[in-house]
């Protein structure tokens, strides 16, 4: 079973949601932290036993004794990431996308196996919280690659929660994809609705089951509130805005660490979503 | 020409609101938002849009399915598993990055490229100058190249309004997105929060900035929501030698202002002078 937290607007309160149930949950759960540009459960599990591996991806590497400048694998190119004029061949590993184009067509076998780092994959655990986390090298421009690598380490045997990107684009898709529930964190403003519109519509595209939770409620306008219950979109979840909350969470402590109270609800929502 | 950008790292941390209260402080500019993902300027600025245009980019493949033989070499061919076969091969556009190979390896040629639209971008006028702005379509992939466009764009019409700044609104993270919107830039401002989250991506994101050795320049928003992280971060920054050019303070107004539309500068409150004080700081800085 594999439950993903997702949000068009960033900073709505994923990550919060994301931890709050992978400590609810029966053990062992698996936590998975998807937003690898900028992965954040680490700060709030602090895992350890840390292991990280350093992932890449392959691109093509000229074995310039071999490649007689055909131009073959720059035509098939459709990312512009070789170029070849007159006896000279140039590659731009930063824009390849490893289709492997370039390996299939060159008649002379002159394409060997480069690989890109793409960033580091860490995996760690804490009170039966099996952590995995993605974290992009800084300057890497693709995250979906290092995202599916990930969402490949998904295990059937035990309940999976996904942190997602926020967003509405490919990370948001490499994330959530396959999920069997996504969860919609948000906030009740008019940024808040906006996104979240965007989310929805992404999730239906993508024929995914889905549900939305208002973080910091009581701020803002209730427009979010007002749109579910218009478009009978299932509303699992309000949580109040609350200056303890925000307190906890800017300190890297679970909201549910600070405000146990909370605990029935958060239970209810996984029971809710994995059923 | 000064092109500034507000970036975070961080999404959420209040990018779109102060680049809403600068556009009402900065004199002579054109502005760009360039998060053209879930982009939310619009709704502080309310565009009125004078010119719109399609995003075609890249290309999707797509199966003649009466020439198709259901053979399968494109199943094994396509590294991003968007093809399968039902019957005859069928393309998913979601998982589709347009590389071309099935269309190459195809013995029944059943297989052709069509071009890919993928979203639209505008150019528009609001009480505080003229805008470019784009959304990408949902679930789409080429945010980098429309945010390219965007900014050639935007560097068009500051040119033909000779015009002293450029604004933009940066989108959250640190991927394709933000290194397409960082690319020639003058100086970046980062957003960041009083939380650990907000420190550990604002060094993250200072660190693609250096990467491409654009400056930086920060400013803490809701600084009083934790006074000791917030002093964290001041001493990361000074430690970075980096410019720290204000802390803005956490006021319900912000919030109020956003759900009116209008730009917290257009209130008289403790974020809009912390953010007037930003703005004294900001042209400072673009004399270094």
């Amino acid at each position: 079973m594999q439950i993903a937290i997702a949000s068009g607007k960033g900073g709505t309160g994923k990550t919060t949601v994301a931890i709050s149930l992978a400590l609810v949950a029966d053990k062992p759960v698996r936590l998975m932290d998807c937003d690898v540009e900028e992965p954040n459960c680490h700060l709030f599990l602090r895992p350890d036993h840390m292991e990280s591996q350093t992932m890449y991806v392959t691109v093509p590497e000229i074995d310039l004794a071999k490649c007689d400048f055909c131009g073959k694998c720059r035509d098939i190119c459709a990312f512009k990431a070789i170029s070849v004029f007159g006896k000279n061949i140039m590659t731009f590993p930063e824009l390849c996308h490893s289709c492997m184009g370039c390996f299939l067509v060159c008649p002379n076998e002159a394409i060997k196996e480069g690989k890109r780092e793409i960033g580091v994959i860490s995996q760690g655990s804490i009170n039966e919280i099996e952590t995995l986390s993605g974290t992009l090298r800084v300057g890497e421009a693709m995250s979906p690659p290092l995202i599916k690598k990930l969402r490949d380490m998904t295990s059937d045997a035990m309940l999976t929660i996904i942190d997602a990107p926020p967003g509405t684009s490919c990370p948001v898709i490499a994330a959530t994809k396959g999920a069997d529930f996504t969860i919609l964190v948000t906030e009740s403003t008019p940024f808040g609705l906006n996104d979240l519109k965007l989310a929805a519509k992404l999730m239906e595209k993508l024929g995914q089951k889905f549900g939305i939770v208002i973080n910091k409620a009581g701020i803002g306008d209730g427009s979010v509130e007002k749109w579910c219950a218009e478009t009978g979109y299932p509303l699992l979840l309000s949580i109040p805005f609350d200056r303890k909350l925000a307190e906890a969470y800017s300190n890297g402590i679970p909201i549910i660490k600070a405000a146990p109270e909370l605990i029935p609800a958060f239970k209810r929502l996984l029971e809710e979503v994995t059923q | 020409m000064k092109e500034l950008i507000v970036l975070s790292g961080k999404g959420g941390t209040g990018k779109t609101t102060i680049v809403a209260a600068l556009a009402a402080l900065m004199p002579d500019k054109v502005m760009a938002d360039c998060d053209v993902d879930a982009a939310d300027l619009h709704l502080v600025l309310n565009p009125q849009i004078r010119e719109s245009h399609r995003f075609l980019s890249g290309i999707k493949a797509k199966v003649d399915e009466d020439a198709c033989n259901s053979c399968g070499k494109c199943l094994k061919a396509c590294h991003f598993k968007a093809i399968r076969i039902k019957r005859t091969a069928r393309i998913d556009e979601l998982a589709c990055e347009g590389c071309g190979v099935c269309i190459h390896i195809c013995p029944t040629k059943a297989i052709s490229a069509k071009e890919n639209d993928c979203g639209a971008w505008h150019i528009s006028d609001t009480s505080y100058g003229r805008i470019v702005h784009a959304q990408l379509d949902i679930g789409e992939e080429n945010s980098g190249k429309l945010v390219s466009l965007v900014k050639m764009q935007v560097r068009k019409q500051a040119e033909a309004q000779k015009a002293r700044y450029i604004l933009i609104d940066g989108p959250p993270g640190i991927g394709c997105p933000v290194i397409a919107s960082l690319s020639g830039t003058t100086l970046a401002l980062m957003v960041t929060e009083p939380t650990m989250s907000g420190l550990h991506d604002l060094k993250r994101i200072a660190g693609l900035t250096a990467h491409f050795k654009i400056p930086f320049c920060v400013c803490i928003n809701k600084y009083d929501l934790n006074p000791e992280i917030s002093g964290q971060i001041e001493t990361w920054c000074r430690e970075q030698h980096a410019n720290l050019l204000g802390k803005i303070p956490f006021d319900p107004l912000v919030v109020e202002s956003l759900v009116a539309g209008k730009s917290i500068s257009e209130y008289d409150s403790p974020a809009s002078d912390a953010i007037s004080a930003i703005w004294q700081k900001l042209q400072l800085a673009f004399k270094e």
